[in-house]
């Protein structure tokens, strides 16, 4: 079986399987990273975002192949060792999820998201999100969270820069 | 007397009003004291549900399936409140299963709070009193003066004792007698009624493993299984030989089913080495189906059937009141007739539905076999009873693990995923996780079961309305109403004037159909409220002053049944959401509101929709207003997170969701053909809660049967046109 290397969240792994087989259950049942949801197999629903070289793409539909020697960031890997990325926080702090299944995959667009757009509106979170289904309906927290670990995250670069200064 | 066999004594079982049994006290199972990890510290039980350690750590078990209502934070926080600990101090743990020690652990029907409120609070206020009896005997103080707070039992002179400092010999003290118990006053709450963030958040936020989908086991296999596209078919043949060839595979064979789709129907299991490759293996699949048995249904012979018959009365009689034939054939009022149609809907749980088993073998002669399930499940105990029906294991023989659910809504009532993989790591001899794809998970879903209803009424010369009549047409199989598939003789206006009549026409089908958020009130409110407001503007009304005299003077039409029409809270809840919605304002061309009460699960609920809609029939939903009286709310943000959810999901059913069937076979198959409300859809949701004096009733599915006619009504206030079959693209909307 060929033999595919990747990084994952940071560490170097090399994955045995089919060249077809999609990431999302190289990570899975391969690695043991069950963060990242199967919800339907066809790229329509965002419950597999995870980041290939900080790019948000659907986990599903890429495969292990397609991903060979690139930088892999799943949930797992979201935070920073014990520090919680700060939509992490604000996720918690809100109170967004119900059942909870598809919040990986929101969490995993909402940090792309932000790490290109520090400071997104309304319809900036509504264009980067639609892709992530919720059959819960949590979408209205979900967006009050992005905005508020939005102004932390840009609260704590301007107090970075004041620091240096 | 023995102190263990004392306590012991004390379990029993109570019959509470409305049937059901709760377990109204729990003795401790296991001894008083136990070691935990640092050998320094004790942790003792209290009851059934709360452990205390010597550290000051308060672990409350969470009884009942988790599915995103709610629970597992909501019932530990009302346990909390009694026992007078800080939250902060509370770890709560998902309770094995085990109903002699935790009383029934079905979630389901809303029911979850209303049914253990009581018992939670006897849990909570009897280890309470077990703690005053301990920080009297240590403190040398009568105990009337002693109450708990913030995790400590404290005095009035200031001197005062933790949990964790009095939790061993609390252990030890008298469990007090129910009857005695008092509970606090919703005065003095400092838990019930605030916000409390979902006691799992930190695990879903970081993506460890939590839902039935993550169980992995050592050793374990992966399955998935391929039932006949039409319910019912028998396998023929298949191409074995060539799946078991396939890279991944270990296995592939026929399983023979027992025709039931709520236990097991006749497939082909595919067993391998990670699910990519089952997946895989599945689609190269090619079965020959004998289809003989199977069901032959037709969504549009039902149209076809309905619409044959509108205008009449139906088969058979739900309720003859009065006199609706003099009231329609006065010339003096306004009789007006409507035809409403609603589809079949999906369950669309966002976990797809999927369970773990180890079938072991007992190895000597005297060795019995046992299983072991892991299970995203409404209710363990199916799992128990389906090892018992089908495969002859008695209880002590299983251990399930609940899992919590991806979401449920009335799926996961079901065992038949249960059943299957039972039968596949039996035959495997090894642990296997079955996982369904999101094809098998709509196609072989328990449906929401779609309908119709043909609608007559008359309003008098003062907008009043003087009759009403309904003929709903159902679906049945074997001859029995499936879930939701009902109209009843109290159903909302019936009751509240003189001349009513119902009818209805059954239609009996094979396609499996089970409960779905609020059934049968999520469909018959678009009806009912919706030729409500047809009624309003026949006779020259206003919705909201329509329905409030057709509510009349404050009455509870059967007293002391929660989930009866209590025409106060309905009066009080519709003038609410109207308030502060701003009902009545001047609205732009194009732009209407739109209202809707309804009571269903006990829950009384008004909804104010706000939409516009342009020439193209594009549809904007800014706002929709809720009012909600389900009682006392026992966790701030849950209860609004679920009526702005209940909202959103009634919002996204009504748009576009709609399976429909051919000679047996579901045309949809994945969310491409089946879409869900995305996020630049959804409106706001405004939640405003009446906290009245009833007991509590649960809040997962109320909301959501009033969002339906709310948005249909303000489509007419913004439109002029009338929407009367559901879903909204089929009549030419988008979003």
């Amino acid at each position: 079986m060929p033999s595919y290397q990747m990084t994952v969240n940071g560490v170097d792994q090399e994955i045995e399987a089919e060249p077809n087989m999609p990431l999302l259950w190289a990570l899975r049942d391969l690695l043991g990273l069950v963060g990242t949801k199967f919800g339907c197999g066809i790229a329509q629903c965002g419950a597999c975002t995870v980041h290939v070289d900080d790019i948000p793409m659907p986990a599903c539909s890429v495969t292990v192949a397609a991903v060979a020697g690139r930088s892999v960031r799943t949930i797992e890997g979201l935070a920073d060792g014990a520090q919680l990325h700060p939509l992490q926080k604000e996720w918690i702090a809100q109170d967004v999820a119900q059942c909870g299944y598809c919040q990986s995959g929101q969490l995993m667009s909402a940090a792309a998201l932000l790490k290109r757009n520090p400071n997104p509106t309304d319809d900036d979170i509504d264009a980067a999100m639609a892709g992530s289904y919720c059959r819960c309906g949590t979408y209205i927290r979900i967006r009050s969270a992005i905005h508020s670990a939005a102004s932390q995250m840009t609260a704590n670069y301007v107090n970075a820069a004041e620091k240096k200064v | 007397m023995n102190m263990k066999l004392d306590r012991r004594s004390f379990l029993r079982v109570t019959s509470i009003a409305g049937g059901g049994f709760i377990l109204s006290s729990v003795v401790p199972v296991a001894l008083a004291e136990e070691s935990v990890a640092e050998a320094s510290v004790t942790a003792a039980e209290l009851n059934a549900f709360i452990k205390v350690s010597s550290d000051g750590k308060i672990t409350i078990y969470s009884a009942n399936a988790e599915m995103g209502q709610g629970i597992k934070t909501t019932l530990p926080m009302i346990i909390a409140e009694e026992l007078g600990a800080r939250w902060e101090d509370v770890e709560v743990l998902q309770s094995p299963v085990n109903k002699e020690r935790f009383g029934l652990q079905m979630a389901g029907g809303s029911t979850t709070v209303p049914r253990t409120w009581d018992q939670m609070r006897q849990m909570g206020a009897s280890a309470r009193e077990m703690f005053i009896s301990a920080g009297s005997l240590v403190m040398e103080l009568p105990r009337e003066e002693l109450k708990t707070q913030n995790s400590t039992v404290t005095h009035e002179s200031g001197r005062s004792m933790t949990f964790g400092q009095l939790a061993s010999l609390a252990a030890k003290q008298e469990v007090p007698d129910v009857e005695t118990l008092e509970f606090k006053s919703r005065e003095d709450y400092t838990i019930i009624g605030t916000s409390i963030s979902g006691v799992d958040n930190l695990v879903i936020v970081t993506g460890a493993a939590l839902f039935g989908i993550d169980t992995r086991v050592p050793d374990m296999l992966y399955a998935a299984y391929h039932k006949c596209p039409a319910i019912g078919g028998t396998v023929v043949s298949a191409n074995i030989k060539e799946i078991k060839a396939l890279p991944g595979i270990v296995d592939a064979f026929v399983v023979e089913g027992n025709d039931d789709p709520t236990e097991l129907l006749d497939g082909i299991a595919i067993v391998g080495t990670n699910t990519f490759a089952v997946f895989d293996a599945k689609s190269k699949l090619k079965v020959k189906w004998d289809e003989s048995g199977a069901s032959k249904d037709s969504w549009t012979a039902l149209v076809e059937q309905a619409k044959a018959k509108q205008g009449r009365r139906g088969d058979d009689e739900i309720v003859d009141k009065g006199d609706v034939n003099t009231a329609f054939a006065n010339p003096d009022n306004t009789t007006i007739e409507a035809f409403y149609e609603y589809p079949f809907v999906a369950h669309l749980c966002m976990e797809p539905m999927n369970c773990t088993a180890h079938y072991k073998k007992g190895e000597g002669l005297f060795d019995d076999d046992t299983l072991e399930v892991w299970v995203p499940t409404q209710g363990p105990g199916l799992a128990l009873s389906i090892a018992d029906s089908m495969f002859g294991l008695d209880k002590d023989q299983v251990t399930v693990h609940q899992m919590r659910l991806g979401g449920s809504f009335g799926r996961r009532v079901y065992k038949e995923y249960i059943a299957e993989v039972i039968e596949i790591s039996k035959r495997m001899e090894a642990p296997v996780k079955l996982t369904w794809t999101r094809e098998d998970d709509i196609r072989h879903d328990f449906f929401r079961s779609g309908g119709f209803q043909s609608v007559k009424g008359a309003v008098d010369k003062q907008g009043k309305l003087v009759a009403f009549e309904n003929h709903f047409f159902g679906m049945q199989h074997d001859g029995k109403p499936v879930s939701g598939s009902r109209f009843g003789a109290n159903e909302f206006p019936i009751l509240n004037i003189e001349n009513a009549y119902a009818s209805k026409t059954m239609f009996e089908i094979d396609i499996p159909c089970g409960p779905w958020r609020a059934p049968g009130s999520n469909t018959t409110a678009f009806v009912v409220q919706g030729f409500l407001d047809e009624l309003a503007h026949a006779g020259g009304r206003d919705y909201l002053e329509f329905l409030l005299e057709l509510m009349g003077e404050p009455r509870w039409f059967d007293e002391g049944n929660v989930r009866s029409l209590n025409t106060g809270r309905a009066a009080g809840v519709i003038r609410r959401a109207a308030k502060e919605a701003g009902w009545g304002r001047q609205m732009p061309a194009g732009r209407g509101l739109g209202l809707a009460f309804y009571l269903s699960h006990a829950g009384h609920i008004a909804e104010v929709a706000e939409v516009s809609v342009d020439a193209n029939k594009k549809l904007t939903v800014h706002q929709v207003t809720v009012a909600v009286d389900v009682g006392p709310i026992i966790n701030r943000s849950g209860a609004i997170s679920q009526v702005q959810g209940s909202v959103i999901d009634g919002l996204s059913t009504m748009m576009a969701q709609k399976i429909t069937f051919e000679n047996g076979r579901v045309q949809q198959s994945n969310f491409h053909d089946y879409p869900v409300l995305r996020m630049p859809d959804a409106p706001r949701v405004d939640v405003h809660f009446i906290e009245s004096d009833y007991s509590p009733t649960g809040l997962g599915e109320p909301a959501l049967p009033p969002l339906a006619p709310a948005v249909a009504n303000a489509i007419f206030a913004a439109s002029g046109h009338r929407v009367r079959k559901m879903p909204l693209i089929e009549e030419g909307y988008t979003m």
